[in-house]
């Protein structure tokens, strides 16, 4: 069984087509790293899987689970709401704006789902809510307000507070991209990390290193297809593809 | 009519502690007229903002719409006169002070679920989605993200509203409600001097000073986040 199963998913923005067919299966435990030029549909795609966005055809599985499935007249719908919010509580999700809770403390931000969409006893949230901002690196900031957090950690609180709802697998739309560069290795080392506890993860990133270092598998993607796919050895040293070439010239 | 008026402008002391009793039994009905429309006219504004920016439900944020035009767009004093002398002729029979009350809370609800309206847009549409990848349905959203966030960007122009809702409680007089100003009145006419006026001035300062203090309390408050 494959963790996510998404079969030739198109989507269109008005006349604009930002997915063009893309098939991706994802396994257990696998670091997927998705690049590409701005544009390319990286982001989109990701977000159709956790249902940010709403695809136009093709069907997405999620742990076995039907999650979007295409119709007789080629048009995909979503399983209804209630179905749908409990397979996205398999995926946990990282923006590139942290979209962190301003009114609330770092701790409260990462035991907010747990007590209000899982009914968790406070007291119970709150040991798992400290251990995870231990984990990241950040316990003694349990009582400040992301106001008054540095970018880099207040993107660690928001992989804290995906991970308090303990997901099977995470999603990171560019995690670093809105980092000063001299930030963007703290959050690289917790996804780092995560990768090490053979977290299923999925990550559209700028970040070349961590795609070659970390990932498990490489996706290319230029307008709204998978250009090409492969290990990061492949990829970055023996790219099959113009585009893929052109592109790594102009990123490395 | 000014020679009717004696020429006391500033009142003695004496004098205020004659008129004083009727003014504060006038100021407890304007409060109490304050307090119910503040009180009932926040919830219901907050449905009705609800219901205005509601994408699925287009009958009902239309519907919304035209009350809201139709609350913001006649007098308030010709809606209190309807629901005191126009309901009567639907069979619905009301003292003048419940009748007060409901047009109170029916307008100031318009003006509120605009201010409301402004406010919840006016945050990111990604806290909707950060609540929505963490599990969150749409009334957890607002109860739990969206609305709290709101409170702190509402509160001026709430300030403002609760401001004018104390002067505003003077048009019930038209209904004869004993209300401050008409307390005030009625010494002014008795005695034939128009200090009750500065008085009544006075009384309508010291409540909206009050007010203003809350307020700035709360946006401090709701400053805490940053």
């Amino acid at each position: 069984m494959y963790m996510i199963e998404a079969r030739n998913i198109h989507k269109s923005f008005g006349d604009l087509h930002v997915l063009k067919g893309i098939s991706l299966t994802v396994d257990k435990g696998e670091v997927i790293a998705i690049i590409g030029p701005s544009g390319s549909g990286k982001s989109t795609f990701l977000r159709c899987l956790i249902h940010l966005e709403v695809i136009d055809s093709g069907d997405i599985i999620i742990q076995g689970q039907p999650f979007a499935y295409e119709t007789e007249d080629g048009k995909s719908h979503y399983v209804p709401d209630k179905q749908a919010r409990e397979i996205c509580k398999k995926l946990g999700m990282v923006f590139q704006n942290f979209n962190l809770f301003p009114h609330k403390t770092v701790l409260e931000n990462v035991i907010e789902a747990p007590i209000v969409v899982n009914k968790m006893d406070r007291k119970e949230a709150i040991d798992i809510a400290e251990g995870l901002l231990s984990r990241v690196g950040l316990a003694d900031k349990k009582d400040n307000y992301p106001s008054q957090l540095s970018g880099g950690q207040k993107q660690r609180v928001a992989i804290a507070r995906a991970l308090a709802m303990k997901p099977d697998i995470m999603l990171f739309d560019e995690p670093t991209s809105s980092l000063d560069p001299e930030l963007t290795g703290e959050v690289l080392k917790v996804m780092r990390d995560l990768a090490e506890d053979r977290m299923t993860m999925l990550v559209v990133t700028h970040e070349m290193g961590f795609a070659r270092e970390v990932a498990d598998r490489v996706i290319f993607m230029d307008n709204g297809e998978i250009v090409e796919e492969g290990c990061p050895k492949e990829i970055f040293h023996n790219p099959g593809n113009e585009r893929t070439r052109s592109f790594l010239e102009q990123v490395l | 009519m000014q020679e009717l008026f004696s020429d006391v402008i500033v009142p003695t002391a004496d004098y205020i502690s004659r008129i004083i009793v009727p003014m504060l039994e006038g100021t407890v009905v304007t409060l109490k007229l304050f307090f119910i429309t503040i009180i009932l006219s926040i919830p219901l504004g907050v449905l009705l903002a609800l219901a205005r920016i509601s994408s699925k439900y287009r009958l009902l944020s239309g519907a919304v719409g035209t009350y809201i035009w139709l609350l913001r767009g006649t007098p308030l004093l010709l809606q209190v006169f309807f629901v005191y002398y126009g309901l009567p002729n639907f069979g619905i029979i009301l003292d003048s002070f419940p009748a007060a009350c409901i047009a109170f809370v029916l307008n100031y609800a318009a003006y509120l679920a605009e201010i409301f309206r402004a406010g919840i847009q006016s945050i990111d549409k990604g806290q909707y989605e950060g609540a929505k990848v963490l599990g969150f349905t749409y009334w957890q959203t607002m109860w739990r993200i969206i609305l709290p966030q709101t409170v702190r960007r509402v509160l001026p122009p709430v300030s403002n509203e609760a401001i004018t809702l104390v002067k505003d409680t003077a048009l019930v007089y038209a209904i004869g409600l004993g209300e401050l100003l008409r307390a005030t009145k009625i010494a002014v006419s008795r005695d034939a001097v128009t200090s009750p006026f500065i008085v009544a001035a006075v009384f309508y300062l010291a409540m909206t000073f009050i007010l203003t203090k809350v307020f700035d309390n709360l946006e401090k408050r709701f400053s805490v986040y940053g």
